[in-house]
């Protein structure tokens, strides 16, 4: 039974004229399908995406509109919050670069080799997604300080870490770890030996391998992996402002810059910041989504 | 040269597991040991103490609310938008899932602010709300709805990935067999997706309980009203009660460590792996 409507179903277009389909071909939102439920699980779906999502996120820019461009700019682009894009900018892209080389060794050693508690080093790598911000945010500060316990042995050396834009950075490598690795991790894994056995059969060193074959193929990932690392480290607010010290022009990222406006009633100042915020986080998705695309290509046509 | 082809010697591989585990050592068990040690640091009865003290009885009973509504929205949306998606074909598809994604790219404190713009009291619906006495900004609702923003792609993620690549074969055996549409939810497409939705959900519920940015925009730190754990914690941090901030702080610490042994279980006894990237 199943398998004579299944059988119908495709045999149906060829059976019925050219003209007459044409005639009966009306303009169809969705091509038809025997399963049911679109308008129900649509509907909600675009629902809810529209009051939870877009309504909401359309107000920064409806309020953006309002307040005129000279307005604009002045607000969004006056010194102190120049000075916080900078921090919050030049940090995320820092903290997401040492990201994407421990993050690809973390990756390495999980795909490649095999040692005590790898399973344990496996789960521990997804903490940062698991524990909450503000958690992560005091326990770094904790250790980071003067008198903490990895503060103490770098306070002689005249490092200092809490409190300064060097904590900004620890606190969003930690944030972004884990993105970097759960990248790279399956397309490393997917990647044939046969490459590598002709590479080496070839005559090229183990290193010559790792930058000439191996790296060029998991460079899509590795890439998606430090954009995602990047995207959050430019929002991260929670696990920041505890160990950054807040310091405006110096140690104030652009997040709690928003906040403090806010606390004081400036819902322009606020918003306009905000909406570069926004851009910049909308700009980083579409990029994301290209290093995707992209990374699939990859992994298809290997 | 090498022993082997296509692997290091085996000084290259010890000297690359160490420096991962150093890096991972410093970077995330130490941190994580810590809220245990701080928190501990006056004895297990202070610890107890900062624990049952109303204001984080309070904290915590509102946290397991806000996590008990959110997560189960986000879940029928999920597995809603799931369904549309991968069982249908339609144009601009790929948008949808864009615009499913947004809520991961955008900071906390943005999400938090866009509640204040729409139901603050300079907000589009401030003098509505105020005129009916309907408090959203500083009050519960207001958490919620941050929470629902932050957590709102997690389950979808982890399904549409899922079940586009199951197909709808199954689906259409069932369908043509008489089953129902619910019919063939429950029976046929559930039970193959269950780990995907469990995993999603777990992680759903880690940042739904621990939101820290957004939450702390809407909720206006009224202690005992509308604190949640995390802000719980940074209130008492910046009251330098820092026993009683790592205590509240390890509670969530140990929900990770939940999160994280109970994620590994789905991954090795069911040999479920996570779709989503990107949480």
């Amino acid at each position: 039974m199943a398998q004579a409507i299944a059988l119908e179903a495709p045999l149906q277009p060829i059976a019925v004229s050219a003209p007459a389909q044409l005639r009966l071909r009306r303009p169809r939102f969705r091509r038809r399908s025997i399963i049911p439920g679109f308008g129900l699980t649509f509907g909600f779906t675009l629902a809810w995406l529209c009051l939870i999502v877009l309504i909401p996120l359309s107000a920064v820019f409806v309020r953006t509109a309002g307040m005129g461009w000279s307005d604009f700019v002045a607000t969004a682009f006056s010194e102190r919050a120049i000075a916080a894009y900078r921090l919050s900018f030049g940090a995320a892209l820092i903290a997401a670069a040492v990201n994407g080389v421990f993050g690809l060794l973390i990756a390495w050693i999980l795909t490649r080799y095999e040692f005590a508690g790898k399973r344990l080093v496996n789960a521990i790598v997804d903490l940062p997604f698991a524990l909450p911000t503000a958690v992560a945010g005091i326990a770094l500060t904790a250790l980071y300080a003067e008198n903490g316990w990895i503060g103490q042995y770098l306070a002689p050396l005249g490092i200092k870490v809490a409190y300064t834009p060097l904590g900004v950075v620890v606190a969003l490598i930690f944030i972004g770890l884990p993105f970097v690795v759960r990248s790279v991790e399956p397309v490393l894994a997917d990647l044939g030996n046969d490459v590598e056995e002709a590479a080496a059969t070839l005559g090229a060193t183990r290193l010559q391998t790792f930058r000439r074959v191996i790296l060029p193929s998991i460079l899509p990932a590795l890439l998606t992996g430090f954009a995602l690392a990047l995207a959050r480290g430019i929002g991260e607010y929670g696990s920041v402002i505890f160990i950054a010290g807040n310091m405006p022009y110096r140690s104030e990222i652009a997040p709690l810059l928003i906040v403090t406006q806010l606390e004081q009633y400036d819902y322009a100042g606020a918003t306009a910041i905000a909406m570069v915020m926004l851009i910049a986080s909308f700009l980083l998705l579409l990029l994301i989504n290209v290093l995707q695309a992209w990374t699939r290509s990859r992994s298809l046509s290997s | 040269m090498n022993a082997q082809a296509t692997g290091e010697s085996a000084a290259t591989r010890l000297g690359l597991i160490l420096v991962a585990l150093l890096f991972l050592g410093l970077l995330l068990v130490l941190p994580l040991a810590s809220i245990f040690v701080e928190a501990l640091r006056r004895g297990i009865a202070a610890y107890g103490r900062a624990v049952v003290e109303p204001d984080a009885i309070s904290a915590i009973k509102l946290t397991l609310l806000v996590a008990a509504i959110s997560v189960p929205l986000n879940l029928v949306f999920g597995a809603a938008a799931a369904w549309a998606i991968t069982k249908f074909d339609f144009p601009g598809k790929s948008i949808l899932i864009t615009f499913i994604d947004l809520p991961f790219s955008v900071s906390p404190v943005v999400s938090g602010l866009i509640y204040v713009l729409l139901f603050g009291v300079q907000g589009w619906f401030g003098d509505y709300l105020a005129e009916r006495d309907i408090q959203i900004i500083f009050a519960v609702p207001g958490i919620v709805l941050a929470t629902i923003f932050i957590t709102f792609p997690f389950v979808a993620r982890e399904l549409i990935p899922l079940m586009a690549e199951q197909g709808r074969d199954d689906e259409e055996a069932a369908l043509s067999l008489g089953a129902s549409g619910w019919q063939t939810f429950w029976n046929v497409t559930l039970p193959n997706i269950r780990w995907g939705l469990l995993y999603g959900v777990l992680l759903c519920n880690a940042r739904a309980m621990g939101e820290f940015g957004a939450v702390s925009v809407v909720s206006g730190h009224i202690r005992g009203q509308t604190n949640t754990m995390p802000l719980h914690v940074e209130i008492l941090y910046n009251e330098y009660n820092f026993v009683a901030a790592f205590a509240v702080a390890s509670l969530l610490a140990l929900l990770a460590i939940l999160t994280l042994v109970l994620k590994s279980a789905l991954e090795w006894r069911y040999g479920y792996h996570g779709r989503g990237t990107g949480h």
